[in-house]
């Protein structure tokens, strides 16, 4: 597997720069002869759909959902990073980059950070001169917030729904494309497999999730902008239908992936209420700047949180990190809530919650600052459990909420399948092991509008065009594959449903490839996953036919997939013997119980290449090199 | 919590549908519905049955996706609440249910409870964007949009774009949905150059989708789960008069 990340040559800061001057161009008449397929209409896909349109590029979109609007990074609540230095606070690109990089634990390209940071500020340009909706100060210039892992305020929002607004305003740019005859766009469109011919992307199959047609496309190149895979949890922060397969499909025909146990758990999430629990909600994490989390100190405590009295309450994260306090950065807040939840000090059901109280700040601040700043959300934390935060703590539990893992992409944002280009979450390479908050959006942009518009072009100019049918073989094959499949499914006809299972390996990955890990553990899993696997497909049912609207068929397909990844998470969790951002093995910490990096055996990325099925994957390794930043431990004590 | 659900089925958008009545016997408060409809289905699955089709994705309220009508309210009862953030500790033990789909004859019914809401991204596009090349574009500070603008234009663009106020409207008009998207641009300076050709192309095209007429009865802003108001429509309908009295030139 040839890993060359292709980063240019010469000074961080021009690296970008120089590349684009020396990238190839399509002119503007032959653009329209080349057919790209982007999949997925999130912030990623639509942004670059929109672009690649512009440019005058013969674009064809794929959404599984009935409106491209529909896309999960539409729930992104807090913002977007961007290093503006709008407030005069002493930003700069160098300091985003900087901040994103060590935020990553040092588990990401300098280059590539580098290029995300340089290129933020023209995302917010862009956004705001196609509407969207920013906060604004009286004076009518835009406003600015603080978020975690950083000492500035370069966060834009718009209320508590920035995702939403982003992803209306390139939604809106694709949807003007589509009425320029310049996008063609297929809605409840899932696509099942990717068609590589002679080593390139060339198409997808696709299943018309409302009569089951089972179509093939033949493109030029193909954008794979299907976000992350926190779903392998059952239990998460994403939308229902977030899935791995599209990204995990291509994985099968050849495209590395890269660091898939880089995953994201967010610690301020409404903890799950029964057996039914279907989804976690996140509440935003600026939750923390005024409550005071706890547990009581004594395991099994069952009184009502207003009847504990302060001298027998443990606020644990001041107490461990007196300097950040109840402002830890995620991983580090997430991992402490389980550990008292472990030691049997949870609260509420199941002891799986802690308390976010916000009595102090109340009688700090008054009822009415609090309204103002978190009414919304207290709105939605009642709405959901029924209790009134203004009179009785919030509880909170940790929950999967993004994963920093996916397929290996050059500096191009290629994978290893020329022609196959990944963007936004679906792909590995800005974040890391650690995600900071306000920086998804800010990928997600980046890659559709920045630099996806450079370098397709680079590779359509840099080889012979290839004139494919779907008539090739290939399109025939793969195909045939897709439908045994389906077929496969709804024949099994076997007793359980396709939910059951999906619980059961997202328990599974919880309990063994969660907050912490350990190679006991994941070894375990790497027992039971197979055999998991295999009942499925022994005993699942799935009613109804494929020759018709089939959420049933649609999840089981999608559950297949999670079966079969969720092994791979697992032996990545396992090689990388080490604790960095999200990644914590409880053999690799310090005696007080921190993450221990090991920067001379592991500062690499680990990359995954698919050998054939029931044969081990093969690990490939692409070493980071730092040249411009000193690796450092991240303390916040 | 007992519950007697009677939900409309119906196979394909060509064929009659009718209500079916399930008993459900052990519903937790503490469920959202569509957790509800989750057990229902997971119940039909194992019996041999088919489950209800429904659409959902994100169960926050903000993706639009879901949306049924609820005992004859778009989104059942509670206010400014979608359906997938709606908890059964709204309802009482022993209820009867009614859930069925938009009804609307630009939204076909596709199976149960999933309507077709394409009509919607063909509205936005004839016109619902500001024509703005990725790229060729001013600093963002070089546009200042005083405040309460940028909150007006906030309140509008909040529209998850569910349906519930075509589902609510006796006329089956989509006129708030129109008029949010015609207000959030227009009452931005980056708009000003389009306002007019958008909202004629967008009323158009509403009317030719076979959308019907707004004649006032403001059902849809009851409906609305993000609390759209009607104003807007009044806003929509002056552009549109100076649009057909003055013409669609913006004047400096």
């Amino acid at each position: 597997m040839n890993l060359d990340s292709k980063i240019p040559a010469g000074p961080l800061e021009e690296k970008w720069q120089r590349h684009k001057n020396e990238l190839k161009l399509v002119s503007p008449a032959n653009k329209r002869k080349f057919k790209v397929l982007v999949v997925g209409t999130g912030l990623a896909g639509a942004s670059a759909a929109a672009t690649l349109a512009e440019l005058g590029y013969n674009v064809h979109v794929f959404t599984y959902h009935d409106s491209p609007r529909r896309a999960h990074s539409i729930a992104a609540q807090g913002g977007i990073n961007a290093a503006k230095n709008y407030p005069n606070d002493g930003d700069s690109v160098w300091r985003l980059f900087y901040d994103t990089i060590k935020g990553g634990d040092f588990r990401s390209r300098e280059a590539n950070v580098y290029r995300l940071a340089e290129v933020s500020v023209n995302i917010i340009d862009q956004c705001v001169a196609q509407g969207v909706p920013f906060a604004r100060e009286y004076s009518g210039y835009l406003d600015n917030r603080s978020f975690g892992g950083a000492q500035v305020s370069r966060t834009f929002y718009a209320r508590g729904q920035t995702g939403q607004q982003l992803l209306l305003g390139a939604y809106q740019a694709l949807m003007r494309m589509v009425d320029a005859r310049r996008i063609t766009l297929w809605t409840r469109e899932e696509m099942l497999d990717l068609v590589v011919i002679d080593g390139h992307a060339k198409g997808i199959i696709t299943r018309n999730l409302v009569t089951g047609e089972i179509r093939r496309h033949a493109g030029d190149a193909v954008l794979l902008c299907t976000g992350g895979y926190s779903n392998v949890f059952f239990l998460s922060t994403n939308a229902k239908n977030s899935n791995v397969t599209a990204i995990y499909r291509a994985y099968k025909r050849g495209a590395g992936f890269a660091n898939p146990c880089f995953t994201q758990i967010h610690p301020t999430c409404i903890p799950p209420s029964g057996e039914y629990q279907s989804k976690l909600t996140l509440m935003s994490e600026s939750l923390r700047n005024d409550g005071r989390i706890w547990v009581p100190k004594n395991a099994g405590d069952r009184r009502p949180p207003n009847e504990i009295p302060e001298e027998e309450r443990d606020y644990y994260l001041e107490r461990l990190y007196p300097s950040y306090g109840n402002l830890s950065p995620r991983d580090i807040a997430s991992r402490a809530a389980k550990r008292v939840c472990d030691e049997g000090r949870g609260v509420g059901p199941g002891g799986l919650g802690v308390y976010l109280d916000f009595s102090d700040a109340i009688k700090r601040l008054g009822r009415d600052v609090i309204e103002q700043r978190y009414g919304n959300l207290f709105e939605m934390y009642e709405r959901i459990t029924g209790e009134n935060p203004y009179e009785v703590p919030m509880r909170i539990y940790p929950a999967p909420h993004y994963t920093m893992g996916g397929l290996w992409v050059d500096y191009n944002l290629m994978s290893t399948i020329p022609g196959l280009h990944v963007l936004g979450e679906a792909n590995f390479s800005d974040h890391g092991a650690n995600r900071l908050g306000a920086s998804a959006l800010m990928q997600g942009l980046a890659d559709g509008y920045f630099i996806i518009p450079y370098t397709l072009g680079h590779y359509l100019a840099s080889h012979p065009k290839m004139e494919v049918t779907t008539d090739h073989p290939e399109f025939q094959r793969v195909e045939e594959e897709a439908r045994a499949r389906l077929e496969r499914l709804v024949a099994a006809k076997g007793r359980r449903t396709v939910m059951s299972f999906h619980r059961e390996l997202g328990k599974l990955m919880w309990d063994y490839c969660g907050m912490s890990r350990t190679a006991d553990g994941l070894r375990t899993a790497l027992e039971r996953i197979p055999a998991l696997r295999a009942e499925f497909w022994e005993n699942v049912h799935v009613s109804g036919s494929g020759e018709e609207l089939n959420q049933n068929l649609e999840y089981a397909g999608r559950v297949a997939d999670f079966l079969e990844f969720a092994e791979l998470m697992c032996l990545d969790a396992l090689q990388r013997e080490e604790s960095c951002g999200g990644h914590f093995r409880e053999e690799y910490q310090t005696p007080d119980g921190e993450a221990l990096r090991n920067d001379n055996d592991f500062a690499y990325v680990a990359v995954w290449e698919y050998t054939g099925p029931d044969l081990p994957p093969r690990l490939h390794k692409e070493p980071l090199v730092f040249e411009n930043v000193k690796l450092t431990v991240r303390s916040y004590k | 919590m007992k519950l007697t659900l009677h939900i409309w089925r119906q196979a394909g958008p060509n064929v009659a549908g009718r209500f079916e009545t399930y008993q459900l016997d052990d519903v937790s408060p503490h469920m959202s519905f569509l957790e509800m409809l989750d057990v229902l289905n997971e119940r039909l699955i194992a019996e041999g049955k088919e489950p209800v089709a429904f659409e959902h994705d994100c169960r926050e309220g903000i993706c639009g996706s879901c949306g049924m009508v609820i005992n004859g309210r778009p989104h059942g009862p509670r206010k400014r609440t979608t359906a997938c953030q709606l908890h059964m500790r709204m309802f009482r033990d022993g209820d009867e249910l009614w859930i069925e789909p938009w009804r609307a004859r630009a939204f076909p019914v596709l199976k149960d409870l999933i309507v077709d809401r394409s009509a919607f991204d063909r509205i936005i596009a004839a016109g619902g964007y500001i024509s703005c090349h990725t790229g060729g574009v001013p600093d963002a500070n070089a546009i200042p949009v005083p405040k309460p603008a940028a909150d007006r234009a906030f309140d509008a663009a909040a529209c998850i774009g569910c349906g519930a106020c075509v589902a609510a409207c006796p006329n089956a008009s989509a006129m708030l949905f129109v008029a949010a998207k015609v207000a959030h641009l227009g009452s931005l300076p980056q708009g000003q150059p389009e306002r007019y050709r958008r909202v004629r192309r967008m009323v158009e095209a509403m009317e030719s989708e076979g959308f019907g007429h707004c004649s006032n009865h403001y059902e849809c802003e009851a409906a609305c789960p993000k609390g759209i108001s009607v104003e807007y429509i009044a806003q929509l309908n002056r552009d549109l008069r100076r649009a057909a009295l003055v013409g669609e030139e913006v004047l400096p």
